[in-house]
C-alpha cells in the first residue's frame, strides 16, 4: 500500500498530460482540462476541488522543479487515483520538502505566487492516500488517492 | 456580500465579467501567495490579492471562486482578463491597498476565512 505502483484495475476512463518545465504561461491547463472532465462526468463537486487543487500544486511542481513530467489520472468507480511523475532532478530530502515552509522554489516561481513551500503538504491534505518516492537523480514519483464519500 | 457592494465601497473598477456582479460571496481572504490560497480557502471566497498574472486566475478556477480584487492598482494584461472572461470569474481593481481594503470590507460586515 505504502509504495508507489500503478493499479491499472478497473480503470474507467484514464487521463493523461505532459507538462513542461519552466512553462509558466501554460502552467495550470492540464489541471484545467482534468477539472472540467471530471464536472462533465458530474462526479460531486468537493470531490473535484481536492483533485483540482493536488492537480494543480503537482502542476506548479513539474513547471518549476522538474525537467518536465507528466500527471495520469484513473477515474474509477469508488475513487480517484493521480499519478505524477517526472524525470528529474529528484528530491534529495522527502521529509524536508514535505514540511510546510520548505521550498527550494526559484524567484521567477515566487514571483507567480508559488514557492511556500505549501504544495506538497497540500496535496497531502487533499488526497487520502498519498505516496512520495524519490530519487536523486532519476526522478519524483507521486500518488494521490481521492476517495467518493458515502461510498 | 454582493460583489456590486463590494465594488462600490471599495470604489473598484470592473475588468472582466462584469455578468458577475449580482453573485454573493460569504467571505474574503487577502493575500499574494497563491498556495496557501489553495491550502486555505474553501467557501464561496472573495480573492483579494497584488499578485496579476494568469496562476491567480488558475488559482481561482480551482477552487470555484468567482471574483478577484486586485489592489494597489495592479491591472493584469489583456491575455488575463481573457483567462478571467473565459472561466466566468469577475476581476475588479482598486487603487488602495491590500490593508485599507480589507478594513473597508471588514467595516461593512464581510469576515475572513477561518484558518
Amino acid at each position: 500500500m505504502n509504495t508507489y505502483e500503478k493499479d491499472e484495475k478497473n480503470v474507467a476512463l484514464k487521463l493523461h498530460y505532459d507538462v513542461a518545465n519552466d512553462d509558466f504561461s501554460r502552467a495550470g491547463e492540464a489541471s484545467s482540462k482534468i477539472k472540467k472532465m471530471l464536472k462533465q462526468l458530474a462526479i460531486d463537486a468537493n470531490i473535484v476541488r481536492r483533485v483540482a487543487i493536488a492537480t494543480y500544486e503537482a502542476e506548479i511542481n513539474l513547471v518549476i522543479h522538474s525537467n518536465g513530467g507528466n500527471i495520469e489520472v484513473f477515474i474509477k468507480s469508488d475513487r480517484i487515483e493521480i499519478y505524477v511523475e517526472d524525470c528529474g532532478p529528484g528530491i534529495e530530502n522527502v521529509d524536508l520538502a514535505m514540511t510546510q515552509g520548505f521550498s527550494t522554489a526559484t524567484n521567477v516561481a515566487r514571483e507567480m505566487g508559488f514557492g511556500a513551500g505549501m504544495g506538497l503538504p497540500n496535496m497531502e491534505k487533499m488526497s487520502d492516500v498519498f505516496i512520495i518516492e524519490s530519487e536523486l537523480g532519476s526522478g519524483t514519483n507521486i500518488k494521490m488517492i481521492v476517495k467518493y464519500e458515502n461510498v | 456580500m454582493q460583489i456590486k457592494y463590494i465594488a462600490d465601497v471599495t470604489n473598484a473598477e470592473i475588468l472582466a465579467f462584469k455578468q458577475g456582479i449580482d453573485h454573493e460571496v460569504v467571505t474574503a481572504f487577502g493575500s499574494d501567495l497563491m498556495s496557501d490560497v489553495l491550502a486555505y480557502v474553501e467557501e464561496d471566497t472573495l480573492l483579494i490579492t497584488g499578485l496579476i498574472n494568469q496562476q491567480v486566475i488558475r488559482t481561482a478556477e480551482m477552487l470555484d471562486l468567482k471574483a478577484i480584487l486586485f489592489v494597489r492598482g495592479k491591472t493584469p494584461c489583456n491575455e488575463v482578463i481573457a483567462l478571467a472572461e473565459e472561466k466566468q470569474i469577475l476581476l475588479m481593481m482598486t487603487r488602495e491597498s491590500l490593508f485599507t481594503v480589507s478594513g473597508i470590507l471588514f467595516q461593512h460586515g464581510l469576515r475572513g476565512i477561518k484558518i
